[in-house]
């Protein structure tokens, strides 16, 4: 399940629902991303999304990825609008039989994530605004599994 | 009449996120988009933006009915 939140969420309380009612499941996998005071030259990170649009094209993902896998269980939660330093970001986690197809099923989510999902990202600094594209390492990262 | 938005980048150079626009293609929005804005429409024609009607994207033409949604997606940037 994904879902997009303008409100600030709890990772720890996402892992705990996420564990509940598993006797089948030999791991769990998560990943939490935090927003970035880059030494004080971002204090705010805006995030856009395309609500509905932007939902249907991670959970089409998801599910490729949960088949690729042999996820048993996925939950994507993602922040939008503006967050700020310190925030959580994003929360992936991952559920399997074994550990190896959760860890892996994890960073394979977070590198496509980072890179490709539909969301417009622009960073609130001492010097204005700007609009930020995926970073090389975001692009190499994601090509990994290509 | 066509429910335009504009995400990103575009929706900054533009002004605005969201206009109706009267447009039975998106070849005839587009050209309702220059008569107003050359270098919107410029922008919008522009390397990595993509098109999504009524929320699936979509190359080249596409036949606009009422109501439709329209929206011009810049590169992404990931979250």
């Amino acid at each position: 399940m994904i879902t997009l939140t303008e409100a600030p969420f709890e990772p720890g309380a996402l892992l705990t629902d996420f564990c509940k009612g598993r006797d089948e499941t030999g791991a769990v996998a998560s990943f939490v991303g935090l927003a970035r005071a880059e030494g004080g030259n971002a204090s705010i990170l805006e995030l856009e999304a395309y609500p509905g649009f932007t939902e249907n094209v991670i959970a089409a993902f998801a599910v490729g990825a949960a088949g690729r896998f042999g996820l048993q269980d996925w939950r994507i939660v993602h922040r939008v609008g503006r967050i700020a330093p310190g925030e959580a970001v994003v929360f992936v986690a991952t559920a399997s039989r074994h550990r190896r197809a959760a860890f892996e099923a994890c960073d394979f989510l977070m590198d496509w994530l980072k890179s490709r999902a539909p969301f417009w990202k622009k960073e609130h600094g001492p010097d204005g605004a700007r609009w930020i594209e995926p970073t090389a390492q975001d692009r190499t990262d994601a090509e990994r599994w290509d | 009449m066509a429910r335009v938005l504009l995400f990103g980048r575009l929706a900054d150079q533009a002004g605005w996120r969201e206009r109706e626009v009267e447009a039975g293609s998106l070849s005839a929005l587009r050209a309702s988009i220059a008569n107003d804005d050359a270098a919107l429409a410029e922008a919008l024609a522009g390397p990595g933006v993509q098109v999504a009607v009524d929320k699936a994207l979509v190359r080249g033409e596409a036949a606009l009915a009422a109501a439709t949604e329209v929206a011009f997606l810049p590169p992404m940037s990931g979250g």
